[in-house]
C-alpha cells in the first residue's frame, strides 16, 4: 500500500507567542509537528503495519521542516519529501502549498493520503481538501476511526460532537482529528534509524511549476493577537434584581441580545 | 565552535521533554509524598530506549551520546527530581561500568537487559564506613576454588530493590605496600545470601529508591569480575566521573523548574499595587538564577561533549557537578522565597524542589570530594 501524509511544521501554540508588525516572530517559537498532523502520521503507520507497504511524509517548506521530517521518521514512517519554496519570494497561501502537493502527488501512485484537520497556526483546514479536489479523488474529513478492506474502506467521522459513517473506497484523502488514536513517542533507536532513512529535497522546478503557478490567491493583512481577558463583573442582590441587570447589561453593554 | 544541537539531539529533547511533562510530572507529588519508586515509568522510559541512550545498538542501546543523555536527565529532573535520579543512577552507574569495563560476554549477559529497558542496575559502593574514601571498604570477597565469596554491608544504594544486578566493590587482598585491592563483581540480587531492604526514611528524591544491601557468603563465580580484578578503585572513580555529569544535568532540570515557578508566580503576584516581578529586590534574583542556571548547563554540556570527543573530562566533570548542585540549591532557596509564605506549603512544590536539590551536593562524592578532585586536578599538590 502506497501510504502518504501530508504535514505541516507549526510553532507549538502553547507556548508563548510574540507577534512584531503583523509578523510572528519565530526566533523565540518552539516549533513541532501540527498536533492534528501527527495523528494523520500515527494512523500511517499502523496501516503500513496491518497492510504493508510503505510511509512517505511529504511537507512543504524550508530546510528547518527537516526537523519535523526527521521526527516523523523516528516514530516509524519510510520516506520523507520536503518540497523546498525558500526561494520563492513572495508569500505563500493554501493554494499556492496544495497546488504544490498537488503537483507532487498527479506524479506518484498512492492508495491514500492523511493530513490534520486543521493546522494550529491558523486552523484554516484548507490544504488537504484542495490536493482531493486538484487529483480529483475522494475526501473524508474529521475522521475518528478507519478500517480497510481491499479497496474498500469504513469510515467514522466528527460532526459536531455526532458519529457520522461512511463508505467509500481507495484512492483517498482523509483528515484526521482527535480520537482517531494516541500517537506514539519516537523511540531513542528510531530517532538514531531516521538518520539513515531517505529525506528528499525538491523544489518547483522539479514539479513543473513556476513561481507564477503558486501566486497566493489571498493577501494577510494583518495579524494581531486576541485581546487580553478583562476581569469579570460579578452581580449583587436579590435574584430578580440580577436577572434585571444581566438582561439590561447583555442588551445596552455587549448589545447582543 | 558551534553551540547548535543535533537534529537528533534536538528531536529526543522535545521527545522526552513532552513524555515527562505527560508521564512523569503528574506523579511528582505523589512519589514524594508516599516514597514510592514509580517503577511504571522506568518500563515505560525502558520502551522508549531512554534507559539504553549512550551504549550502542549492539547491546540493546541507541547509540547516542552523553550529550543527548545529559538533554534526556535534565528534562526528566525537571518534571520529577526522584525520577531523575534514579534514571542518572541506572545508566550511569547500574549500566556503565558492565559496558566500559565488562567482557564480552557479561555485556551480552547483563547490559543487554539493562540498556534495552527490561530491568535496572544498581551500583553498591558506598558503606557506612566508606564511600569516596574507599580505602575504608569492608565489604570482602574471599577467593575459593570454584570463586568468590562476598560478605560485608552497602548503604544508601539507588534503585538497588528494583536491579536485577547490583555492581558491588569488596576487598580481595593487599598490595606488596600493604594497601586494598578493590575488586568489582556484578552480583545478580537473586543470589542466595544477597538480602536488599529500603529502611530509610529521607529529606528528599523520596520518589527514588535508596537501599541497603547485606552480603551473607554470597557467591559469585570467577566471570563475574567486572574488569580488571586489581583495578577496581580506578575503575569506579572513571564510573564516578561520568556520573557527575549526569548529577550536574539532574541540578540543571531541577532549578529550571523552580526559577519558570519563581518567575510566573513574580509576573502574577501583586503586592503594593504592582507585580512582585516589577521590584529591583525580585528581578535582581531571577537575574541571578537564570544567569546561573545558564551557567551550569553550559559546564554540564562541556564535559559530556569532551566526554564524547574521548577528551580528558574529570576536571570539567567536578566543574559541572560542584557549580550545578550548589546553584541549584541556593535557586530553589531564592525561588522559594519569591513565593513566601506559599512557598513554604508544600501544594507549591518549591519545598520538595529544594529538599531534593540538596541530595546532589552530597550523592556521587559531596562538594568537599569535588573540591578536592578540582585541586588535584589543577596542581595543587604537585
Amino acid at each position: 500500500m502506497n501510504i502518504y501524509v501530508i504535514m505541516k511544521r507549526t510553532f507549538d501554540t502553547e507556548e508563548k507567542i510574540v507577534i512584531n508588525d503583523g509578523v510572528i516572530d519565530e526566533d523565540g517559537a518552539e516549533f513541532i509537528i501540527n498536533p492534528y498532523d501527527e495523528y494523520a502520521i500515527e494512523e500511517a503507520i499502523v496501516l503500513r503495519d496491518e497492510h504493508g507497504g510503505e510511509v512517505t511524509v511529504v511537507t512543504v517548506g524550508d530546510e528547518d521542516a527537516e526537523k519535523e521530517l526527521r521526527t516523523a521518521l523516528a516514530m516509524g514512517a519510510d520516506k520523507a519529501v520536503l518540497i523546498d519554496v525558500e526561494d520563492v519570494d513572495e508569500e505563500l497561501d493554501h493554494f499556492s502549498i496544495s497546488k504544490a502537493l498537488t503537483a507532487y502527488f498527479s506524479k506518484k501512485e498512492y492508495d491514500i493520503i492523511l493530513g490534520g484537520n486543521v493546522a494550529v497556526d491558523d486552523g484554516a483546514g484548507q490544504v488537504a481538501s484542495r490536493v482531493a479536489e486538484g487529483l480529483g479523488i475522494n475526501q473524508v474529513t474529521t475522521i475518528t476511526s478507519l478500517e480497510i478492506d481491499g479497496t474498500a474502506v469504513n469510515i467514522e467521522r466528527d460532526v459536531e460532537g455526532d458519529v457520522e459513517k461512511i463508505e467509500t473506497s481507495l484512492p483517498l484523502l482523509v483528515t484526521c482529528q482527535q480520537g482517531l488514536n494516541e500517537p506514539r513517542y519516537p523511540s531513542l533507536p528510531g530517532i538514531m534509524k531516521a538518520k539513515k532513512k531517505p529525506l528528499d529535497t525538491i523544489d518547483l522546478d522539479d514539479l513543473d511549476l513556476e513561481e507564477e503557478d503558486v501566486e497566493a490567491k489571498t493577501k494577510t493583512i494583518d495579524r494581531f493577537l486576541p485581546p487580553e481577558k478583562q476581569a469579570g463583573k460579578i452581580l449583587e442582590g436579590e435574584v430578580d434584581e440580577q436577572v434585571d441587570e444581566l438582561v439590561q447589561l447583555l442588551r445596552n453593554e455587549a448589545k447582543v441580545i | 565552535m558551534d553551540f547548535e544541537l543535533t537534529n537528533e539531539q534536538q528531536i529526543t529533547k522535545s521527545m522526552v521533554k513532552e513524555f515527562a511533562e505527560q508521564e512523569i510530572a503528574p506523579k511528582a507529588i505523589e512519589v514524594d509524598r508516599n516514597a514510592r519508586f514509580p517503577i511504571e515509568t522506568f518500563q515505560k522510559m525502558g520502551e522508549l530506549g531512554l534507559l539504553g541512550i549512550p551504549f550502542p545498538e549492539k547491546y540493546g542501546g541507541a547509540g547516542g551520546d552523553t550529550i543527548t543523555y545529559a538533554l534526556c536527565v535534565e528534562e526528566i529532573g525537571k518534571a520529577c527530581a526522584s525520577t531523575g535520579l534514579s534514571y542518572a543512577a541506572a545508566v550511569s552507574l547500574g549500566a556503565s561500568p558492565i559496558y566500559q569495563f565488562g567482557t564480552e560476554k557479561q555485556k551480552q549477559q547483563y547490559l543487554m537487559p539493562l540498556a534495552s529497558g527490561k530491568t535496572l542496575g544498581s551500583f553498591g559502593l558506598t558503606e557506612p564506613n566508606a564511600g569516596s574514601d574507599a580505602g575504608g571498604t569492608q565489604t570482602k570477597a574471599r577467593e575459593e576454588k570454584d570463586g568468590y565469596v562476598i560478605n560485608g554491608e552497602k548503604c544508601w544504594i539507588t534503585n538497588a530493590q528494583y536491579a536485577s544486578t547490583v555492581i558491588v566493590t569488596a576487598v580481595t587482598g593487599k598490595t606488596t605496600s600493604g594497601k586494598n585491592i578493590i575488586s568489582a563483581f556484578i552480583v545478580p540480587t537473586d543470589t542466595k545470601g544477597f538480602k536488599i531492604t529500603s529502611p530509610y526514611e529521607k529529606m528528599g528524591v523520596r520518589g527514588s529508591n535508596t537501599s541497603e544491601l547485606i552480603l551473607e557468603e554470597v557467591k559469585v563465580p570467577k566471570e563475574n569480575i567486572l574488569g580488571d580484578r586489581q583495578k577496581g578503585f580506578q575503575q569506579f572513580l572513571h564510573t564516578l566521573d561520568g556520573g557527575r555529569i549526569s548529577i550536574a544535568a539532574l541540578a540543571v532540570g531541577i532549578a529550571q523548574k523552580a526559577y519558570e515557578k519563581a518567575l510566573h508566580y513574580a509576573k502574577s503576584r501583586k503586592q503594593f499595587g504592582n507585580p512582585i516581578a516589577s521590584f529591583q529586590a525580585i528581578q535582581f534574583k531571577l537575574a541571578d538564577m537564570a544567569m546561573e542556571i545558564e551557567a551550569a548547563r553550559q559546564l554540564v554540556l562541556k564535559a559530556a561533549w569532551l566526554k564524547d570527543n574521548r577528551k580528558p573530562f574529570k576536571k570539567t566533570a567536578s566543574f559541572a557537578k560542584l557549580f550545578a548542585s550548589e546553584m541549584a540549591t541556593k535557586t530553589c532557596n531564592q525561588a522559594l522565597q519569591i513565593h513566601g509564605g506559599y512557598g513554604y506549603m508544600r501544594e507549591y512544590e518549591i519545598e520538595r524542589m529544594l529538599r531534593d536539590a540538596k541530595l546532589l551536593e552530597i550523592g556521587e562524592g559531596t562538594s568537599e570530594i569535588q573540591r578536592l578532585v578540582i585541586a588535584r586536578e589543577i596542581g595543587c599538590l604537585e
